[in-house]
């Protein structure tokens, strides 16, 4: 499985996606700078966290425009996986190449720390490794998480299985409407998560429940 | 011509930073305050002498950047 991780002004989850590509597939990613106006040949993209353009304007709003990613959505809608990480997810949002927006956190504060989630989906090339139902943890660090669309959106993505990952019922960090983490495009190759399962992919980190995405990853497109 | 742009929250979307600035303002002796919703204003200077090109001009460049029209909504100010 070849990977590319993109590198936008102010990413700074760009080398944990990568150190956790390359432990899974044991082949380093390729990084390629926002301004390339191709991808080279991969078989996923991942769109780390941070804050690219400094969240100017709105979150993702400028990483949106970037050459780079006019590339990635035509490929998108070819069939490449994508995988946005937190920043990532806002990106894809404000891309159009998922449906809602992120808001501000429901509580105004910027939330760094686990969250129990669960696995609603386990139907996709990023979920094939876990079990619908599973309860796992990953990290959120984000001020900006709070998954917001209107409610014909919601009874959609959810009708249709798209909803990958869910806070746990009591465990919502950031007031995201129907505790959604994680939600899929229509053509299920594009997942936008606002946690981030690259933070636990190492037990030296304090968890390993982030390894089967990269491994479902690697199993589905190997 | 000049454009002045006020991006706002779309009726119905969570506002927690209106709500936060209620808050103080009641704490700070204003009990009347109702519901408060904030937003952003862009200023604008376009190098176009016809008003109503000037404001199809802005109104396309908030629909493409300077809105996210999921959850926000425009109103376009054009003065000379």
């Amino acid at each position: 499985m070849k990977s590319a991780v993109v590198v936008f002004p102010a990413s700074n989850c760009d080398r944990d996606a990568a150190v956790a590509l390359e432990q899974v597939t044991g082949q380093k990613p390729a990084m390629v700078w926002h301004g390339e106006s191709e991808l080279p040949d991969v078989d996923v993209v991942v769109l780390p966290g941070g804050f690219a353009h400094g969240d100017y304007l709105r979150c993702g709003a400028m990483a949106a425009l970037s050459a780079v990613m006019r590339d990635i959505k035509a490929k998108a809608e070819k069939g490449l996986t994508v995988l946005g990480i937190c920043n990532g997810f806002q990106v894809l949002t404000e891309a159009g190449m998922l449906p809602g927006a992120l808001m501000r956190n429901a509580r105004l504060k910027f939330v760094c720390r686990p969250v129990g989630i669960d696995v609603q989906e386990s139907q996709s090339v990023f979920s094939r490794k876990y079990e619908s139902g599973q309860r796992i943890s990953f990290p959120v660090a984000n001020g900006i998480g709070n998954y917001f669309a209107d409610a014909e959106t919601l009874d959609r993505l959810e009708g249709e299985g798209r909803v990958v990952f869910r806070y746990a019922d009591d465990d919502n960090p950031n007031g995201s409407l129907r505790n959604i983490a994680g939600i899929l495009n229509e053509k299920r190759n594009v997942l936008g998560l606002m946690p981030h399962p690259e933070r636990v992919c190492d037990p030296l980190l304090g968890g390993t429940d982030g390894r089967a995405l990269f491994e479902s990853l690697f199993e589905s497109l190997s | 011509m000049k454009a002045r742009v006020f991006v706002t929250l779309k009726n119905g979307v969570l506002d927690p930073q209106g709500k936060a600035i209620g808050h103080a303002l009641n704490s700070l002796g204003f009990p009347g305050v109702g519901e408060v919703r904030q937003g952003k204003v862009i200023d604008l200077e376009i190098a176009e002498r016809d008003e109503s090109k000037a404001r199809a001009s802005v109104e396309q460049m908030c629909e493409k950047l300077l809105a996210n029209t999921v959850i926000e909504k425009y109103e376009i100010e054009i003065s000379p």
